[in-house]
């Protein structure tokens, strides 16, 4: 099975931090990692390629820099990368990402499988991956946890949906979206990484180099989501102190977990 | 002979602290008769949870006066007994006593008293851009007991252990005097160093109730190397190149497959890499990317030429979570694995440890017992664990004790100590005898009796 895993580089620091006044994203220092989500659907997509057989190719849209997420994943042990860099592509929304993540991989052609990390941490919308699929026109399914069979023909999958824990039989081809520790993602080699080091490791394309692309659809331009203002959301630092000898403490933890159904 | 407490004893020292933080016998609870290991148990007849220097010099005169032991305890993560009340009497307990004073950027330092928690400490030194160092891998120790112990911890290889990061103590003495020594300064010259004789002593000499501890500034970069195996033998034999290279290592640990499943098993997390039966651990830290990656370079090379199958990259915070978080359960692990424990923390020259790591497996073999270890490989201190599992108690018993007998006879016959960092407290006090002989012993009681005329602190530790 050809599997192809989409993956964003996003900035080091977990602690994202918004400016108050121009409500743009402050990203101190070049410090950047490949988006820790993606790990995980990395980590599905080898441990599948190692069950049936078959490629890990990973894709990503960026800018040039971009280009050491990718190496990452070579190292990680997928077996092609492709960097979509170009300033036309600037600026994009999650709609006019999935569009250039589209014509990226109708260009590297044959696939069984797109997996996607659920989210990214400087985003974290959680849209890119099913809007991918629906512009591709096959199915998907987000927020999986584990994945219980895959074979040349389908994948089933269970899902948390939140309330409840669906589980999914998919036709390939199809997407789906990996939640965080949904496995145990590998390291990456240093081994590989000498071997990349004596090749071409990622191969980047333009919107040139891509057939059909319309740049009505892609970067800024392309992009229907207009942003009114960026914020950080508020803190909630509600909280109770409860006070008591320990019978009277387990007593009040327990009513109280209870009546708001945690047990 | 002590004096045993009585209830005017126990008016005295409510008079003395506020009664709601002294407690007296059902009171007690029975946490506070032994450490993490547990063989060595006994019941304070008081405990005082201290809140200041002042209160700790008052209860020190009484019990001086009264001549009642005193023996002081932070987070009894402990090892060897040395937080243990053998005598009962008065217990000191310092968790509330865990304010971080001052952080002085001028001078570098942090002033704590002894209650802080080593992660407390890492988590403030880390939101002001600082490193304090020493990272054993108890972080719900206090700095106090750290400091009483001399711990060293995984950097211990580039950065030394707890006494290179204490310029200062406050102290009081067994009397209740109240002694400053060193301070914030970088060099000192004056007189005998009281303050690295407190570091160390396992509370037998003084109580500390605040530290002076150096900082350095947080290197921005951190990078680890696993590197996976294909036995310990070549694992562990890799070490001296590696110190002989100079390469600028900040730790060099070593840990065994089933180390890393125990420690899968106890936190319920999965380990990035377990299909080897060794592994190495390097970190390498510092400031310029392309400076570490040579770094980097070099040592990888040297362990793929040594025969490591590869060596895997951890570098983001997530990676390094998932490997140092097991790395840090370990003991908790070994322990969750078996039905009872005692541990060795033999310190050798570097370049005999792979003799010692092989030696504990010939033991292990030649008693049958389950003998795992892991360690700080880089500064040659070892953690050995010698475990009961099924044995009868009596059986364990004979051949701990033999185990022990072969392993520290060892570690004297390859130049190494007693302890790396665990301390002597009660538990190894004969192995200290044996090792150090009857002139430095006879210095060390000469010292205890200079602090302590009149032996009520922590009386029968260390010698």
């Amino acid at each position: 099975m050809n599997i192809i895993v989409c993956v964003k580089q996003v900035p080091a620091s977990s602690k994202v931090q918004v400016d108050p006044v121009t409500g743009v994203l402050i990203r101190d220092g070049a410090d950047s990692k490949l988006n820790p989500f993606d790990l995980f659907a990395l980590e599905s997509a080898f441990s599948i390629a190692e069950s049936v057989g078959g490629t890990v190719k990973t894709l990503s849209m960026g800018p040039p820099p971009a280009k050491a997420a990718l190496d990452e994943t070579l190292w990680m042990g997928a077996d092609e990368a492709v960097l979509l860099s170009d300033r036309k592509f600037g600026g994009a929304d999650v709609a006019a990402t999935a569009s250039a993540l589209k014509l990226g991989i109708e260009k590297m052609g044959n696939y069984g499988l797109i997996i996607c990390g659920k989210q990214t941490t400087d985003g974290d919308t959680a849209q890119v991956g099913p809007e991918l699929a629906e512009k591709l026109g096959i199915d998907h399914i987000a927020n999986v946890i584990e994945i219980l069979e895959a074979t040349e023909e389908y994948i089933t999958v269970v899902a948390d949906m939140d309330r409840v824990l669906q589980t999914a039989k998919l036709k390939l081809p199809c997407l789906i979206t990996i939640d965080k520790d949904a496995n145990t993602p590998r390291l990456p080699s240093y081994r590989r990484k000498l071997e990349f080091q004596q090749k071409e490791s990622v191969k980047v394309y333009s919107v040139n180099d891509l057939e059909g692309a319309d740049e009505n659809v892609l970067g800024l331009k392309g992009s229907p989501t207009k942003v009114e203002r960026i914020f950080s959301p508020d803190k909630n630092l509600d909280r109770r102190m409860l006070t008591g000898s320990s019978e009277e403490l387990s007593d009040n933890i327990y009513t109280l977990l209870k009546s708001k159904k945690f047990i | 002979m002590y004096k045993s407490v009585t209830s005017a004893d126990i008016d005295a020292l409510k008079m003395a602290v506020d009664p709601s933080r002294v407690f007296a016998g059902e009171e007690i609870s029975e946490d506070y008769s032994h450490d993490e290991l547990g063989d060595i148990s006994k019941l304070p007849e008081v405990l005082i949870k201290v809140k200041s220097t002042e209160e700790v010099s008052k209860i020190m005169k009484y019990a001086n006066d009264n001549r009642i032991p005193v023996v002081v305890r932070g987070s009894g993560t402990g090892l060897v007994g040395a937080a243990v009340a053998v005598e009962g009497g008065i217990m000191l307990e310092t968790t509330l006593m865990n304010k971080i004073l001052e952080l002085d950027e001028e001078n570098l330092t942090v002033t704590v008293q002894p209650g802080v928690l080593l992660m407390e400490l890492a988590a403030f030194c880390e939101e002001h851009d600082f490193l304090y160092p020493p990272d054993p891998g108890e972080k719900s120790a206090t700095i106090g007991g750290n400091i009483s112990t001399n711990a060293g911890g995984m950097r211990a290889v580039k950065y030394g252990v707890t006494r290179d990061y204490v310029r200062g103590l406050t102290a009081v003495l067994p009397n209740g005097e109240i002694i400053s020594i060193g301070g914030k300064i970088v060099k000192n010259s004056s007189g005998y160093s009281l303050k690295d004789l407190l570091v160390g002593s396992e509370g037998t000499l003084a109580v500390i109730t605040e530290a002076i501890l150096k900082l350095v500034p947080k290197p921005s970069i951190t990078v680890s190397l696993l590197i996976p195996f294909d036995s310990i033998e070549i694992a562990i034999g890799t070490v001296p190149t590696l110190i002989k290279s100079r390469a600028s290592l900040t730790a060099i640990e070593f840990m065994e497959q089933g180390t890393i499943l125990f420690a899968e098993e106890y936190l319920g997390k999965n380990f990035p890499d377990k299909k080897s039966p060794a592994y190495l651990i390097l970190t390498v830290d510092g400031n310029d990317s392309e400076e570490l990656s040579k770094e980097i370079d070099k040592v990888a090379a040297i362990c793929l030429q040594a025969g490591a199958s590869d060596a895997l990259i951890v570098d983001t915070e997530e990676r390094k979570t998932s490997v140092w978080s097991a790395r840090g359960a370990f003991l908790e692990a070994i322990k969750a694995s078996t039905t009872e424990m005692d541990e060795c923390d033999v310190v050798v020259p570097r370049n005999r440890i792979a003799d010692f790591v092989l030696y504990t497996k010939e033991v292990s073999q030649k008693l049958g017992v389950r003998i795992p270890s892991f360690g700080h490989a880089g500064d040659g201190n070892l953690h050995i664990y010698v475990c009961r599992d099924e044995l009868p108690k009596a059986e364990w018993k004979s051949k701990l004790l033999e185990a022990f007998d072969l392993l520290y006879k060892k570690a004297i016959e390859v130049e190494g100590q007693v302890s790396g960092e665990h301390g002597i407290g009660y538990a190894k006090k004969s192995y200290l005898a044996e090792s150090c002989g009857e002139t430095q012993l006879e210095l060390m009681r000469g010292i205890k009796k200079a602090f302590d005329p009149n032996n009520i602190l922590n009386p029968h530790k260390i010698v």
